[in-house]
């Protein structure tokens, strides 16, 4: 039998999901604003950054997803929009990944809360991670 | 505590977006065709991803209805065995909210003895969305999205054994 405190309200629950969105707003269209002033001027340059170099298209977009942070939709919408513009799909791949998996905004906080040690070793681990998931998710889809 | 550090964040959102808008502000006085430009572009872009974010709204809301922290710690506390890695993957993939949110309740987890492994599980199957997988869908593919999730869930795993080699409880 389940009791009250394992199941919300409608109420909660359409306020809990309201709460999450306000929250991400803020970020989810501050970046998309950049995306699209940022695209003016580089628009043209992508395809000479990303390459669709195995290596080094991943580690950018780990590196850039690592400073990034907030929930999974927003780095969907802004991978989604730079693949559009010519950003090689590895390199978002490995940006989605390691914007929720590498937190380097969040590590104080989760280093206070979880432990130094595992904080940096679970980020350091997912940062790579990162790059060998990209690599193998558009090797697999290569295949079909 | 917790209150005062989530009003802090949010406040950091915010700045980051009022930075944004003065960034624009500051190129509209230089160039205003070029801040117009971007705006319309912008415009465009959130139109087109309106819908998606409507029907993540109400899986969204699904989920919450039957998902609480009070049922998490029940299966991740510390006698969990397998079944811990189970509900890690689960709870992972089901769980919402930012981290700010996240670190306190998996802190009060680790401290009625949930392992290392099992938050390193959990944390790495946030990236596995059900509410937000329309939006991956729609951008990537379905393929894409399939493949990208199966990868997901095994790495969460070889992170929580990695996790239980190198961290100690």
């Amino acid at each position: 039998m389940e009791s009250k405190e394992e199941k919300n309200t409608l109420n909660q629950a359409i306020l809990k999901a309201l709460q999450l969105f306000k929250s991400s707003l803020p970020i989810m269209i501050g970046v998309l604003l950049l995306i699209s002033l940022v695209d003016l001027f580089a628009k043209d340059y992508y395809l000479h950054i990303f390459t669709g170099n195995f290596i080094l298209d991943p580690l950018i977009g780990s590196l850039a997803g690592s400073f990034s942070f907030g929930i999974p939709i927003t780095s969907y919408i802004v991978g989604g929009e730079l693949l559009k513009k010519g950003v090689s799909l590895i390199a978002i791949t490995a940006f989605i990944m390691t914007w929720t998996t590498v937190g380097s905004a969040m590590l104080p906080l989760e280093a206070s809360f979880l432990g130094k040690k595992f904080a940096f070793i679970r980020n350091g681990i997912n940062f790579v991670f990162a790059i060998i998931v990209s690599i193998l998710t558009v090797l697999t889809l290569q295949l079909f | 505590m917790k209150n005062k550090k989530k009003q802090k964040r949010i406040n950091g959102k915010m700045k980051f977006f009022l930075i944004v808008v003065l960034i624009y502000l500051i190129i509209g006085l230089i160039n205003f065709p070029i801040a117009k430009n971007a705006l319309l572009n912008f415009l465009n872009m959130f139109l087109r991803i309106l819908p998606i974010l409507g029907i993540v709204f109400v899986v969204m809301v699904g989920i919450n209805l039957y998902f609480t922290q009070s049922r998490a710690k029940k299966y991740l506390g510390e006698k969990s065995g397998i079944k811990g890695w189970i509900y890690a993957i689960i709870f992972g993939i089901l769980i919402s909210g930012p981290p700010y949110v996240l670190y306190p309740l998996l802190g009060d987890l680790k401290k009625q003895g949930m392992k290392n492994s099992l938050i390193a599980v959990l944390l790495y199957n946030r990236n596995v969305k059900i509410p937000f997988l329309p939006a991956l869908i729609y951008y990537f593919g379905l393929p894409f999205t399939i493949i990208l999730s199966i990868y997901i869930l095994i790495f969460s795993i070889l992170n929580g054994k990695l996790i239980e080699l190198l961290v100690d409880d």
